[in-house]
C-alpha cells in the first residue's frame, strides 16, 4: 500500500509504524465485525420452521468485549504517548537545532534564518519567500507565526504538521534525513488562495546549505 | 391544507414536518456536493449552464476558488445543522417519543411547534448568504476565526451564517427541554426506565447533550458576531495585517473559539449518531425475532458515550498550538469513548446470533449502518492517536472518517428509521423491492466515493482544497478523484429512487395496518397513522421492549402491553 510518501524525517518512520500497528489491529476488528455480520445473516436467515433463541445476553461475553478492547486501546495509547512526547515535549526539543522562523500570511510562507549572530530580527537575518532550505541530518526547529489568519505548516514527507496562529508563536521540530525537495502545503483553510499556498523545502548537504545561505544573503 | 395542519401542535405532524424539511435540505446539501465533486474530478473545466445559477461564483461555468470554499462550507453546514440533526433528533424525537412511551403528546406542544418553525427561519438566514455581497460563508462549517471573525477576511455571508446557527440553537434547546420533560413525566403506567426502547434512551441522552452543549455554541456565535459587527476582540489578537492594512483588534485568542466550538460540536457528533444507534437497536430485534442482546449494556453505553463525549473536544486541536500535554489527556478520553462504542457493536452482533433473520429494507439499512459505522469508528482511532493525527489531521482521511460516521452511520440509520416507521407515519408500506434496490445502490456507490478518501488522506492531500493539482506531488491523484466523482453522481442519482418510493407509496403503497412488522413496542398498538392523542386508552406496560420468540408464547412477539399469564410476575 504505497500511498504514503516515503518518510524523510527522523520520526516519520515511528509515526508510520504506529499507523500500521493501528491499521492491523483495527483491521482485525473490522474483519471480525464484517465477517460476523455476513456469517450470521447467512446462517440465521429466516427459514420455515426456524425459531430464534430467547437469549437476553451473556455476562461473560459482555465482560470480554469490554475488557479486551479496553486493554488494546490502553496499549495503543501508551505507544502513541511515547512517540508524542518524543516529538512534542518541550523538554525533549534538541538543543543544537537550526532555528528557522516561518511567518505565514495569505498565501505565502515568509522564511527567516537568524544569520551569523544567531538572533532573529537583526540586520544579518536571511529571508526568503516559500523557499525553505535545511541541512540534512541536523534537527530543525521551526517557529511559526501568522500575520493574518490561521495557517498550517504541513510537510507530508516529514509527517509534520503544526498550525500557525496569529498572536501566538508555535514551534515544531524535526530532523530531515533524506536529500531532496518536498512540498510545504497549507493544511488549515485560510481563504480563497488556501489551495495554492505552496512552499518548498530543499534538504541539502550541510556545505551546500551554508553556501546557499551566503548566496541568498548576497542577492537580497 | 388548513391552518391547523401547518401550524400544528400535534407531535406527529411536527415530526413529519421535520422529516420532510430535513430531507429537502439534505437534497440541497447533496447537490452542492455534486458541484464540489465536479471540480475535484475535472479541476477547472466549465459547466456552462452553471453560469446562470451562479454568475459570480462560476463565471463562464468555471468555478472560482472562493465559490468552492462556499460550497463545502454550506454543504457541511446544511448537512449537519439542517439535515442530520433535524432529521434524527427533530423528526424521530418528535414522532417517536410520545408514541413509544405511551403519552398522548409532548409535554409542551406549543414550544414544540416553535422549535420546528425556527428551523426554516434559521435555514433561510444561512442561505441568504448566497445573495449577500461576496457570497455565502466560506470559512468551513467550523468557521475558525480570524478567517471568519472580521469583515476584512470574510464577507456578510458569514454574519448570516452565525445568526442562522444561533436561531437553530434555540430550536434545538426548545426541543431538548421538551424531550426531557416528556420522557421524565409522561411515561405510561408500567413504562419504567428499564422498559424503555433503546431509541428512547438514545433520544433522552441526546436531549441532555443538546441542552448542555448548545448554549456554549450560541455563546460562541454571539461573540463571533460581536467581533465581526461591533469591533470587539474575543477571538482576534493584536497585530493582524490583512491585505496590507493593519486591523484595529487586540487581546483576543483564536484558540478560544476552537475550544468553545468543539465543546459543542464534538457532543454534536454524538447527537448525530446516538439516535441512529437507537433506531438500529430497535430494528435488529424486530427483524431477527430475538431480544436485544445486552439491553442494559447498550442503554448504559449510550449514557457513557454521552458523558465521556464531553471530555474529548480538543482531539480536534492536537496540532493547533494547544499545550501538547493537554493533547495527551484528550487522547486518553478519546480512546475511552471507543470502549462503549465497541460494546454496542458486539451486542448488535450478539442480537443476530441464532436469530430468525428477515432482510426487509429497514433491516438492510440497519445492517449497513453497523457495517459502515464500524469503519467510521475504527478510523477515529487513527485520528485519536496524537502522533498519527499529526500526519492525518486536515487531510482527506478526516473527510473519509466523517462521512463514514455521518453518512455511513447517521444517514443509513435514518434510512433504516424512515423505512421502518413510514407505515406508522403514513398508514402505507413503502415498496420493499424498490427499497432494497435503493439500499444496494447507495451502499455500493457510497463506498466507492468515500473509501478512496482514506487513500487520498494517506497520500497527504489536504481537505478543503479547490485544486489539488496545484501541488505537483498530488497531481497523480486525478484518476482516483475522477472515479470518485463518477461514483458520487451515481450515488446522488440513486437517491431519486428513494424520493420516488417515498412519494409514490404515500398514495399507492400497500395499506400497512396497525403492526406490519409484528413488533412489540407501544407505537404498534395503535392505528397507522395514530389518531390525535395517539392511544384510545392509555396503554399499560407489563414487560420490556424486545420480547421476541418467548418460549411457550403463541406468536414470536409479545407486545409490551400484553398482560402476564395469571399467577406469574
Ligand atoms: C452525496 C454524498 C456526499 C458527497 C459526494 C460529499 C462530498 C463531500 C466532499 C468532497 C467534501 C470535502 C470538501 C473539501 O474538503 O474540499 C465534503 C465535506 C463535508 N461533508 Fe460531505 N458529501 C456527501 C454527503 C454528506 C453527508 C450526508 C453529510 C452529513 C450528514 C456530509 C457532511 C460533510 C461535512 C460536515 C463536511 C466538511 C465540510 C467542511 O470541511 O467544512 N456530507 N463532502
Ligand atoms: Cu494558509
Ligand atoms: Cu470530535
Amino acid at each position: 500500500m504505497g500511498f504514503f510518501p516515503e518518510s524523510a524525517s527522523s520520526f516519520g518512520g515511528e509515526i508510520d509504524r504506529l499507523f500500521w500497528a493501528i491499521f492491523w489491529i483495527t483491521g482485525f476488528f473490522f474483519l471480525l465485525v464484517q465477517a460476523g455480520l455476513l456469517f450470521f445473516v447467512l446462517k440465521y436467515r429466516s427459514r420455515a420452521g426456524r425459531k430464534a433463541s430467547y437469549v437476553h445476553g451473556h455476562t461473560g461475553l459482555e465482560v470480554i468485549w469490554t475488557v479486551v478492547p479496553a486493554l488494546i486501546l490502553l496499549v495503543l495509547t501508551i505507544a502513541s504517548q511515547k512517540v508524542w512526547s518524543e516529538i512534542r515535549s518541550p523538554r525533549r526539543m534538541p538543543k543544537d537545532a537550526l532555528h528557522v522562523e516561518v511567518l505565514a500570511e495569505q498565501f505565502a510562507w515568509n522564511i527567516r534564518y537568524p544569520g551569523p549572530d544567531q538572533r532573529m530580527e537583526t540586520p544579518d537575518d536571511i529571508t526568503t519567500i516559500n523557499e525553505l532550505h535545511l541541512p540534512v541530518n541536523r534537527p530543525a526547529l521551526v517557529s511559526l507565526k501568522s500575520k493574518d489568519v490561521i495557517h498550517s505548516f504541513f510537510v507530508a514527507d516529514f509527517r509534520v504538521k503544526q498550525d500557525a496562529v496569529p498572536g501566538l508563536t508555535t514551534q515544531v521540530w524535526f530532523t530531515p534525513t533524506k536529500l531532496g525537495q518536498y512540498e510545504i502545503r497549507c493544511a488549515e483553510l485560510c481563504g480563497l488562495g488556501h489551495y495554492r499556498m505552496r512552499g518548498q523545502v530543499t534538504v541539502q548537504p550541510r556545505r551546500d546549505f551554508e553556501a546557499w545561505l551566503v548566496e541568498t544573503k548576497a542577492n537580497e | 391544507m388548513s391552518r391547523n395542519k401547518i401550524f400544528s401542535t400535534d407531535h406527529k405532524t411536527i415530526g413529519i414536518q421535520f422529516l420532510v424539511s430535513s430531507l429537502i435540505f439534505m437534497g440541497l446539501g447533496g447537490l452542492l456536493a455534486m458541484l464540489m465533486r465536479w471540480q475535484l474530478g475535472w479541476p477547472g473545466s466549465a459547466l456552462p449552464w452553471m453560469e446562470r445559477m451562479a454568475p459570480q461564483g462560476m463565471p463562464g461555468g468555471i468555478m472560482l476558488p472562493e465559490y468552492y470554499n462556499m460550497l463545502f462550507t454550506m454543504h457541511g453546514s446544511i448537512m449537519i445543522f439542517f439535515g442530520v440533526i433535524p432529521l434524527l433528533v427533530g423528526a424521530f424525537g418528535n414522532y417517536l417519543i410520545p408514541l413509544k412511551i405511551g403519552a398522548p403528546d409532548m409535554a409542551f406542544p406549543r414550544l414544540n411547534m416553535l422549535s420546528f418553525w425556527l428551523l426554516p427561519v434559521s435555514a433561510a438566514t444561512v442561505l441568504t448568504g448566497f445573495l449577500a455581497e461576496g457570497g455565502a460563508a466560506a470559512a468551513g462549517w467550523t468557521a475558525y476565526p480570524p478567517l471568519s471573525g472580521t469583515q476584512a477576511t470574510m464577507g456578510a455571508g458569514q454574519t448570516f451564517w452565525a445568526a442562522g446557527v444561533i436561531v437553530l440553537g434555540f430550536s434545538s434547546i426548545l426541543g431538548a427541554i421538551n424531550y426531557i420533560a416528556t420522557i421524565v413525566n409522561h411515561r405510561a403506567p408500567g413504562m419504567t426506565f428499564h422498559r424503555m426502547p433503546i431509541s428512547i434512551w438514545a433520544l433522552f441522552t441526546t436531549a441532555i447533550l443538546t441542552l448542555l452543549a448548545t448554549p456554549v455554541l450560541a455563546a460562541a456565535m454571539i461573540l463571533l458576531l460581536l467581533d465581526r459587527a461591533v469591533g470587539t476582540s474575543f477571538f482576534l489578537p493584536a497585530g493582524m495585517i490583512v491585505d496590507g492594512s493593519a486591523l484595529a483588534h487586540a487581546g483576543g485568542q483564536p484558540l478560544l473559539w476552537q475550544h468553545l466550538f468543539w465543546f459543542y460540536s464534538h457532543p454534536a457528533v454524538y447527537i448525530m449518531i446516538l439516535p441512529a444507534m437507537g433506531f438500529v437497536s430497535d430494528i435488529l430485534p424486530t427483524f431477527a425475532r430475538k431480544p436485544l442482546f445486552g439491553y442494559k449494556a447498550i442503554a448504559y453505553a449510550a449514557v457513557a458515550i454521552g458523558a465521556v463525549g464531553f471530555l474529548v473536544w480538543a482531539h480536534h486541536m492536537f496540532q493547533s498550538g494547544m499545550n501538547p500535554a493537554l493533547g495527551t489527556s484528550f487522547m486518553i478520553a478519546t480512546m475511552v469513548v471507543a470502549v462503549p462504542t465497541g460494546v454496542k457493536v458486539f451486542s448488535w452482533l450478539g442480537t443476530l446470533w441464532r436469530g430468525d433473520i428477515r432482510l426487509a429494507t429497514p433491516m438492510l439499512h440497519a445492517l449497513g449502518f453497523i457495517s459502515m459505522f464500524v469503519i467510521g469508528g475504527l478510523t477515529g482511532i487513527f485520528l485519536g492517536s496524537t502522533p498519527v493525527n499529526m500526519y492525518l489531521h486536515d487531510t482527506y482521511f478526516v473527510v473519509g472518517h466523517l462521512h463514514y460516521v455521518l453518512f455511513g452511520g447517521s444517514l443509513f440509520g435514518a434510512f433504516a428509521g424512515i423505512t421502518f416507521w413510514y407505515p406508522k407515519m403514513f398508514g402505507r408500506q413503502m415498496n420493499d423491492r424498490l427499497g432494497r434496490i435503493h439500499f444496494w445502490l447507495t451502499f455500493v456507490f457510497f463506498n466507492s466515493v468515500m473509501f478512496p478518501m482514506f487513500a487520498l488522506g494517506m497520500s497527504g492531500m489536504p481537505r478543503r482544497i479547490y485544486d489539488y493539482t496545484q501541488y505537483p506531488a498530488l497531481a497523480h491523484l486525478t484518476d482516483i478523484n475522477r472515479l470518485m466523482s463518477i461514483a458520487a453522481f451515481c450515488l446522488a442519482a440513486s437517491q431519486i429512487l428513494f424520493a420516488f418510493n417515498f412519494l409514490w407509496s404515500l398514495a399507492k403503497g400497500k395499506p400497512a395496518g396497525q403492526n406490519p412488522w409484528q413488533a412489540t413496542t407501544l407505537e404498534w398498538t395503535t392505528s397507522s397513522p395514530p389518531p390525535h392523542g395517539n392511544f384510545a386508552q392509555t396503554p399499560v406496560v407489563h414487560r420490556g421492549p424486545y420480547e421476541y420468540s418467548v418460549p411457550g408464547a403463541a406468536r414470536d412477539w409479545t407486545p409490551q402491553t400484553e398482560e402476564p399469564p395469571r399467577g406469574q410476575g
